[in-house]
């Protein structure tokens, strides 16, 4: 007989058992390798399945938000209805514009998936799942992440239309301009931890103090760069309020104007499929990882703990959509150059300060100042100069 | 051969093929996307060789930042996308000329600082070491780096600035 502990600690690890359990069929030299494989299965079937998730839970609280039903006829409320659109997209033509540049047209999709789930190959979802816990893991992150860019670059010009390359020249701008925040939001983390291993990450989270978890969310330094990354975030997936490059009553759809069929659902795919990796790392540095939210809520598996977050960050981002306006470019890259990049270099200065103020009570309070009042300050001078009324053009009159 | 394997010959061959095909590309935007794949190749070099950080920085700096600009700098100027008819500048000798005089030059460096004939142990560089080294003894350089990027930024900005004011109509 088990007793509760043993139960937990075997649900908790089941994923990692039934690895070793499969790849212990294989001759000794071959486990690893077997291993990796399973990983990587699981990688490649789990997160399309929370990509189908998302979409039907998208469509869905969309529809609820703008006080309609949503999609409701395939299956009971209208849960297959991810079948369906797989289906769909699957038997459709595959068009292709004559004076397209083939190559590049086809390889830009292609490209853009594969990059995205080299994403999650340094993803923590639960403790010891993670398929290469590498000693560069986030670096490694955001270097993958920045070459989704080109693949975006490579579908708006290949397909020679107008839309699609404005769509796609925005796409990034957008993206370098919010990379840099992105970055610089992140090495609060790293410069705390002391390392850039995922894995390490979430373990210098875990702990509690009573019945609270160690999250840097709950510090001033990793609220601000918390919500500086999910900001940074929006804007790298291209998610409203930031959906400049695909907005649709101006650019049809954007850099994937010209892609239809199987090709568009791999676009489709490939944003989700950012959407998820890049929340999933908001709550690998900011949210605990796998960890639990309270001291008495760690019977549910850590790989559980992990996709509740991932589910609350989509439930958020859907939120978002329904909610915001979209922005326009200028107050895009003002906001990116004037706002979030400055207060990211403050939160840095103060996260180092942090390190070597010792524990206690004033470095709360002087790092909570200083940021709140720099908050304060720079917001009070964007507004000031904002001058809200028609937009002059300087050249496109 | 050189102790070296088939990672290693398959990322040469992938920068190879890159690079000549940058060089010898009619479309300008192909010859960009080409040398990007030249650039990965060379990254995949470095992380065969165990050199993570300057494999992820190559990605990170080459692909995601340094590809765009290319290809941000050839859809500004004329001509996209058309075929041109002079790939090749009349003083491609010139050109010859100074390729081979680079390469002699970093052959020759190359040559120079190899540590003899007995193997050295390989060092066991980890990111930990590299932020380490960079905080403390190349401090200095990297500061410099820093504040000549910064310069360079204020004056992109400076440039891309409207000249004077502009009148309240904004023409």
């Amino acid at each position: 007989m088990m007793n509760p502990a043993g139960y937990i600690q075997q649900a908790d690890q089941i994923f990692v058992t039934l690895q070793h359990w499969v790849a212990g069929f294989f001759p000794l030299w071959l486990q690893p390798l077997v291993g990796i494989a399973i990983a990587v299965v699981g990688i490649v079937a789990t997160f399309p399945a929370c990509f189908a998730i998302a979409v039907l839970l998208e469509r869905k609280g969309l529809g609820r938000i703008q006080n309609r039903l949503g999609p409701n006829r395939v299956g009971p409320f209208g849960i297959l209805q991810p079948i369906a659109d797989a289906i769909k997209s699957l038997t459709k033509e595959d068009i292709v514009p004559l004076s397209a540049d083939g190559v590049v047209h086809f390889l830009a999709p292609v490209v853009l998936v594969v990059v995205t789930f080299l994403g999650f190959a340094v993803l923590p979802v639960g403790r010891n799942m993670v398929l290469l816990n590498m000693d560069a893991g986030l670096f490694f992150f955001f270097a993958i992440g920045a070459s989704t860019e080109l693949s975006i670059f490579m579908a708006g010009w290949s397909s020679r239309n107008k839309y699609s390359l404005l769509g796609a020249m925005r796409a990034v701008a957008q993206m370098i301009s919010y990379e840099v925040p992105l970055l610089l939001s992140s090495v609060v983390v790293v410069m705390i931890t002391g390392s850039l291993s995922t894995v390490k990450i979430v373990e210098a989270q875990g702990g509690f103090t009573g019945i609270f978890p160690h999250w840097y969310v709950f510090t001033p330094w990793g609220f601000l760069g918390f919500v500086l990354f999910t900001v940074a975030a929006l804007a790298e997936t291209n998610r409203s309020p930031f959906d400049l490059p695909e907005g649709e009553s101006e650019l049809v759809a954007g850099y994937f104007t010209e892609y239809s069929g199987f090709k568009f659902a791999l676009f489709f795919l490939g944003e989700y499929l950012g959407m998820l990796s890049i929340s999933g790392f908001a709550i690998t540095l900011f949210l605990g990882g796998w960890g639990a939210p309270l001291s008495f809520l760690t019977f549910i598996p850590s790989w559980g703990w992990f996709f509740l977050k991932l589910l609350g960050g989509i439930g958020f981002y859907i939120w978002l959509r329904g909610t915001m306006p979209r922005l326009r470019q200028d107050q895009l890259m003002n906001f990116a150059w004037k706002f979030v990049l400055p207060m990211a270099l403050l939160n840095l200065v103060v996260a180092g300060a942090w390190r070597f103020m010792g524990e206690g009570w004033p470095r709360w309070v002087i790092a909570t100042a200083v940021l709140g009042g720099a908050y304060v300050l720079l917001g009070r001078t964007l507004m000031r100069r904002q001058k809200i009324g028609p937009r002059s053009y300087r050249y496109a009159e | 051969m050189f102790g070296v394997g088939v990672p290693f010959f398959l990322a040469s061959f992938i920068t190879l093929v890159g690079a000549l095909a940058a060089a010898t590309m009619r479309n300008l935007v192909h010859c960009a996307l080409s040398l990007t794949v030249a650039f990965g190749g060379l990254a995949l070099l470095y992380l065969q060789l165990g050199a993570q950080f300057a494999g992820f920085a190559q990605i990170l700096v080459y692909i995601g930042a340094v590809a765009i600009l290319v290809v941000f700098a050839i859809l500004l100027t004329r001509g996209v996308g058309t075929s041109l008819i002079h790939v090749y500048a009349r003083k491609w000798g010139l050109g010859l000329v100074i390729a081979a005089g680079v390469f002699a030059l970093l052959g020759w460096a190359l040559v120079t600082s190899l540590p003899g004939a007995q193997a050295v142990a390989e060092p066991e560089v980890s990111m930990l070491e590299i932020g380490r080294a960079l905080m403390s003894t190349y401090v200095l350089p990297l500061e410099i780096v820093a504040v000549l990027l910064t310069v360079s930024l204020i004056g992109a900005v400076i440039v891309a600035m409207p000249e004077g004011k502009t009148k309240e109509d904004g023409r």
